[in-house]
């Protein structure tokens, strides 16, 4: 055996718990995965139930409110949740990064929300939702709004009570990331604009958006993806009602496939999620590229 | 960062002097503002840790009484040990954190050795399909991993929460690029000296990796301590539960008593919330170089 042979079996024996739990728990689940778009099967009448019904699956899509509404809400909780919250931290960064006193005190007020269990995050906002005794309608009837939003009893309401506690708990992750890419953005090119007359305002848009550019995009692109994958929050507070109004594809997912055990409608969903995923992240990539290259 | 500042180190420190020697109101101005901002921040948690204090009927009292009156104390004992037993749900979520977070350190950092430095067959195509993995949302996988552990007969166990979570494509990447930036005349001076790669890989790059694993160890621990969909799907039993569905599972149950529900959600909040602030530190350069680097 010589030096080549001998280092590509070290190699695999390296790589074999990863290659092993990859074909046991990614690879083998995701062929099964996708032989269930094309199938009708509930979970109850055991393998044998399983029936090929082709692209049926699909075609139900268009027709069903439930989906439709659950594919309107997330790409609304998504376009709203994730600029909101990178524009928000954004702000504080660069607050933070002027410098204040108590600098670690600060950040980590802001921080807080991120690192707690979003089970725990719904749950308080869910009380401080509450349509009628809840501490944030208490105010503002105290602040003589006499009829303030039904929050997540409502329709028109719920999907943006869940959008708000989103935001709130995004909002720290974002500031971080900008934290350490404000602080790889040279000093002198701000002393060099401040010498040429430039106000904080015009270094803001020609010095720290551009060169934050590389931040942007990738906190744009993970949080789309994450922010399509809402779940928690809509499980907890509202159900996704009332009604369908702030149902999203997941909680749509874990409903249809553990509530009503329809395994291969539920993968058919989670497809749609993975190639609207897959879609986006792929344009974003192509315009990330494009700008980098003006800049 | 530090080798950026070096060059210009005398202009630094006269701006530092000179911002020393006089109070800079505008510094003051910011520090109430971010400080009021921050404050109105975490006022949902200040509101969850009083309402966890109030006998029920106190909870929605309004104007807000933010310190109660008589501080309810067995709320937390209530919780603790009652139907849905909270010290039961930590060491769920200890062991199911600390397992598979020992597991893909483990198998991270020695997918990512072979990745960094050794040469194979096939080294680009299985490191393509790695990364492709990365992008497959992980619902798509939960139906037929529900099946599988079904007629495994693993569901309602703990295992199927540790097992498919010590391997990470996000975590052997992370490896892979912190690995390439580290020298090879260290390792290849170990192997004239007659060294192994075993030895290699836990001698000399383990020991001068310590950051990114640090990083990852953080992160992955963060991400399975909060994991809340596959525990939903997969866990039945009471004595099962980990940290966030217990606590869903008692809001579920308890939805009258919102005194009981915040103390239910103190107790999960608080070990993560603990952690950060002893280990600031660590836990910010870990998720800032996992974020940046992933």
């Amino acid at each position: 055996m010589n030096k080549k042979q001998y280092e590509s079996i070290v190699a695999y024996l390296f790589l074999l718990p990863n290659l092993a739990g990859y074909l046991l728990f990614f690879l083998i689940p995701l062929v099964f995965s996708f032989l269930l778009v094309f199938s009708e099967w509930n979970f109850i009448s055991g393998l044998q139930g399983i029936r090929f019904i082709g692209l049926r699956n699909l075609l139900e899509f268009p027709t069903d409110t439930w989906f439709v509404n659950s594919l309107r809400n997330t790409v609304v909780f998504t376009v709203v949740t994730v600029p909101l919250a990178m524009i928000l931290g954004l702000l504080v960064a660069v607050a933070l990064n002027e410098g204040v006193y108590f600098p670690k005190v600060t950040r980590t007020l802001f921080f807080m929300p991120h690192i707690t269990s979003i089970v725990a995050v719904a749950t308080v906002w869910l009380a401080l939702f509450h349509p009628t005794r809840g501490p944030i309608n208490q105010v503002l009837r105290s602040l003589g709004v006499t009829n303030p939003p039904g929050w997540v009893a409502s329709s028109d309401w719920s999907l943006i009570a869940v959008i708000i506690t989103g935001v709130w708990a995004a909002i720290g992750y974002q500031m971080l990331i900008y934290l350490a890419g404000l602080q790889g953005i040279p000093n002198e090119l701000y002393e060099s604009a401040r010498i040429d007359g430039a106000s904080p305002v015009q270094s803001f848009f020609a010095i720290t958006i551009p060169l934050l550019l590389p931040t942007t995009f990738f906190l744009l692109i993970t949080n789309v993806i994450g922010s399509f994958q809402v779940f928690a929050q809509v499980n907890l507070m509202t159900q996704g009602g009332p009604g369908t109004s702030s149902s999203v594809l997941v909680f749509y997912i874990y409903r249809a496939g553990f509530q009503y055990y329809r395994m291969g409608y539920a993968s058919a969903m989670a497809w749609v999620l993975f190639a609207i995923i897959f879609a986006v992240t792929f344009v974003q990539w192509k315009i990330r590229k494009r700008l980098m290259a003006v800049y | 960062m530090n080798t950026l500042a070096e060059p210009t180190t005398p202009v630094a420190s006269s701006i530092r002097v000179r911002s020393a020697s006089r109070v800079a109101p505008g510094k003051i101005v910011l520090t109430v503002i971010m400080l009021a901002l921050g404050l109105t921040m975490i006022l949902p948690f200040l509101w969850m840790v009083s309402a966890s204090l109030k006998i029920q009927i106190e909870v929605y009292q309004f104007p807000i009484r933010w310190i109660p009156e008589n501080p309810q104390w067995q709320n937390y004992s209530r919780v603790w040990l009652g139907r849905y037993p909270f010290y039961r749900f930590y060491l769920n979520s200890i062991v199911v954190a600390v397992t598979a977070v020992a597991g893909v350190l483990l198998t991270s950092s020695m997918g990512g050795y072979a990745f960094a430095k050794l040469k194979f067959p096939f080294k680009e195509s299985i490191f393509l399909t790695y990364l492709a993995m990365m992008m497959i949302p992980p619902q798509v996988l939960l139906i037929p991993r529900f099946i599988m552990f079904n007629a495994m007969g693993l569901l309602d166990t703990l295992i199927v929460l540790i097992v498919p979570f010590t391997v990470s494509a996000f975590g052997t990447f992370l490896m892979r690029q912190f690995f390439e930036q580290l020298p090879n005349e260290l390792s290849e001076a170990a192997i004239i000296d007659g060294a192994g790669h075993v030895t290699i890989w836990s001698r000399i790059i383990l020991p001068l990796a310590r950051p990114a694993l640090l990083a990852l160890m953080i992160i992955s621990f963060i991400w399975r301590w909060n994991a809340y969909l596959e525990p939903l799907v997969y866990l039945r039993s009471i004595s099962k539960l980990t940290i966030p569905v217990g606590l869903d599972f008692f809001v579920q149950e308890n939805t009258a008593q919102m005194n009981l529900i915040m103390a239910a959600a103190v107790t999960a909040t608080l070990p993560l919330i603990a952690l950060f602030l002893f280990t600031q530190k660590y836990f910010i350069r870990g998720i800032v170089m996992s974020g940046l680097k992933g």
